[in-house]
């Protein structure tokens, strides 16, 4: 295929706290191509919004990118400057959050709000910044677009509120989107709305998706291809379809297995034992070891590298070292 | 329809949001009578003073023109307030006096706003060393007593007026809303939203100017109407002690420094503008404080 829109290499990301020194992201590589939806997967405190925060370089301190490149459309992006960097983000990189509530500043309408951000990075009339606030919130799905830009946000539901986000998003033809837990506020049908949306402009811009996540769910019906970070490793990296259908891992088999199904009722729910190790402690060996049922002594000594199992199906586990 | 006409309802439409909850924090207010009093109290006060030239018959002796041949006449029909040592109408002389003492008030208030205001935001905002330099100055003229600050600065400036008076007040003013300014900024900045303003290429300057004051200018407004009433008290103060407006220009603090002399066998003399300043002060006291119950969308939808 041709040249991927970002390509991050052996990122590390460290948060030099009271505490001692948290190691966030290590050594994290991944590509997303143009016009395709990339599902970043873990747990809480695994690395997945401190992965999408570095592509924006907004890492917040303590925080600081340590080591890394990171390519966006043929840009290093850790060799810019910081206005060149403010120009990147909301206009060809945007992010959205996971409460949308609290991303609206609640003291300006729906439509000022768009129409700031268009005039932020387009030298345009207040007119044309109108115009196109309403067809951004007509191409989000809203209804009454004109009504809509009058309301305050919290005058708008959840799902609306998202929506109004996304337009906000992508106002200045943003090429990459990074969506931090879009829906995991939301309900299940909003939930289910928001994908629909998200992958509509994924095939009607040609927009790059970044989904960060803890729902597989989620990945399994949007994602073209995925990453499962572990305490900020990559543990597993592929085609949807081709991770869904063998999972080499024990760390994604293991989340996999925990999602409650229909027909399980009144069956324990098989948890992964033990807990997310901080990123504080260093250990030289797999860092899904301590959890592991298939852990062997050579686990413990040194970190698995990323093995190909399949056409693009990677793995981090000594199992499959040939 | 004319261009005028047009650019309103222009305006209005854009605005109709914005308001329609201006509406709805006037009905809130006007459900309050406390604060609708005081509004009261305020309004008179204040149209006396802009309009004193027109509402008593002695402009010339309330802006200062002796006049001895009515020295000290009690209250009277028509002399409501009676006069004072110099024969001058009282009720004029308030009347007149309002100007500096709700000048002095409103002007403090308003510097003290806009040093303290940006300065808290910036500081806030920015964190760090900025952040500890902003605030160790801060607490450096908050260290001092402000009556004795301002009594100090005032005589540094010279010749005691209206003006220097004025400064010297602002100057130790500014500091409260600093703080208060701060402390706001310090919890917005984790929001999403300001996240979300930095995700989109927003800068510092912006962020600070577009996004937090809008966010505190409601504490700000309710902190600032209470201060108007502690800002005239200080005024009247540094008048009392002589560091105010100087004779004959009036003022009630000079007034009621005046009159103490004789406040034993003519106490019209004192009274009445300290009656002024009492009622003004408690009058921006409640103003403030249904401001600040109208203001909040919570405590309004529920009353």
């Amino acid at each position: 295929m041709n040249e991927p829109l970002v390509s991050i290499e052996n990122l590390h990301v460290r948060f030099r706290t009271y505490a001692g020194e948290v190691r966030a992201v290590n050594g994290v590589s991944l590509e997303i191509r143009r016009g395709e939806i990339f599902g970043l997967v873990g747990e809480t405190g695994c690395g997945k919004s401190v992965t999408g925060l570095s592509l924006l370089r907004l890492v917040p301190p303590p925080g600081e990118i340590v080591a890394g490149r990171i390519t966006f459309d043929g840009q290093d992006l850790l060799s810019l400057s910081e206005p060149e960097m403010r120009a990147i983000r909301g206009a060809r990189i945007s992010m959205i959050f996971q409460d949308p509530a609290a991303s609206l500043n609640p003291v300006f309408t729906v439509g000022e709000q768009i129409e700031l951000v268009i005039r932020q990075h387009q030298s345009v009339t207040r007119k044309v910044a109108r115009r196109r606030t309403l067809e951004m919130l007509e191409t989000v799905g809203l209804p009454d677009p004109p009504q809509i830009a009058k309301t305050y946000p919290h005058e708008l539901s959840g799902g609306m509120q998202q929506r109004v986000m996304i337009a906000l998003a992508l106002a200045s033809n943003a090429s990459l989107l990074i969506a931090d837990e879009p829906t995991t506020a939301l309900d299940l049908t909003i939930q289910a709305q928001i994908l629909t949306l998200l992958t509509e402009l994924k095939k009607s811009r040609g927009l790059s998706i970044l989904l960060i996540t803890h729902n597989l769910g989620v990945v399994a019906e949007t994602c073209d291809r995925v990453a499962v970070l572990y305490v900020g490793h990559v543990v597993e990296k592929g085609r949807t379809r081709d991770i869904f259908k063998e999972m080499k891992h024990p760390y994604t088999q293991g989340l996999l297995a925990a999602i409650p199904r229909p027909g399980s009722h009144g069956q324990p729910l098989p948890a992964i034992s033990g807990s997310v190790p901080s990123g504080l402690v260093a250990f030289p060996g797999c860092p899904f070891e301590p959890r592991c049922a298939f852990a062997m002594e050579v686990c413990r000594q040194g970190l698995p590298p990323l093995v190909r199992v399949g056409e693009e199906h990677h793995v981090a586990c000594y199992r499959f070292v040939a | 329809m004319s261009v005028a006409e047009r650019w309103l309802g222009d305006w209005v439409r854009r605005r109709e949001a914005q308001l329609e909850e201006y509406r709805l924090m006037v009905r809130a207010f006007r459900r309050d009578w406390l604060g609708v009093l005081s509004l009261l109290v305020i309004g008179v006060f204040v149209g006396g003073a802009i309009f004193a030239p027109y509402l008593t018959p002695y402009p010339e002796e309330g802006r200062g023109a002796p006049n001895l041949v009515n020295k000290f006449l009690p209250p009277s029909r028509e002399h409501p307030f009676g006069t004072d040592y110099l024969g001058r109408d009282v009720l004029a002389r308030v009347l007149f006096g309002g100007r500096s003492s709700l000048g002095i008030g409103f002007l403090v208030v308003i510097i003290a706003v806009a040093i303290g205001t940006p300065l808290g935001a910036i500081a806030g905002y920015s964190g760090q060393w900025l952040d500890e330099a902003i605030m160790r100055i801060t607490d450096m003229w908050l260290s001092f007593p402000p009556l004795l600050l301002a009594i100090a600065i005032a005589a540094a400036l010279g010749r005691p007026s209206f003006t220097n008076a004025m400064i010297a007040i602002a100057l130790t003013w500014w500091p409260w809303y600093t703080r208060l300014v701060r402390a706001q900024t310090v919890s917005l900045r984790e929001r999403s939203f300001i996240e979300a303003a930095r995700g989109m290429g927003v800068s510092r300057i912006t962020i600070i100017f577009r996004h937090i004051l809008p966010n505190v200018m409601t504490p700000v407004m309710v902190q600032a109407t209470m201060d108007i009433g502690s800002a005239i008290l200080t005024g009247a103060a540094m008048s009392f002690i002589g560091l105010g407006a100087q004779p004959p220009t009036p003022d009630w603090g000079q007034m009621v420094s005046d009159g103490r002399i004789y406040i034993m066998n003519q106490p019209w003399y004192g009274a009445f503008p300290g009656l002024a300043i009492f009622l003004v002060t408690l009058a921006f006291n409640l103003l403030g404080d249904t401001i600040r119950d109208v203001a909040d969308p919570r405590s309004r939808r529920a009353a």
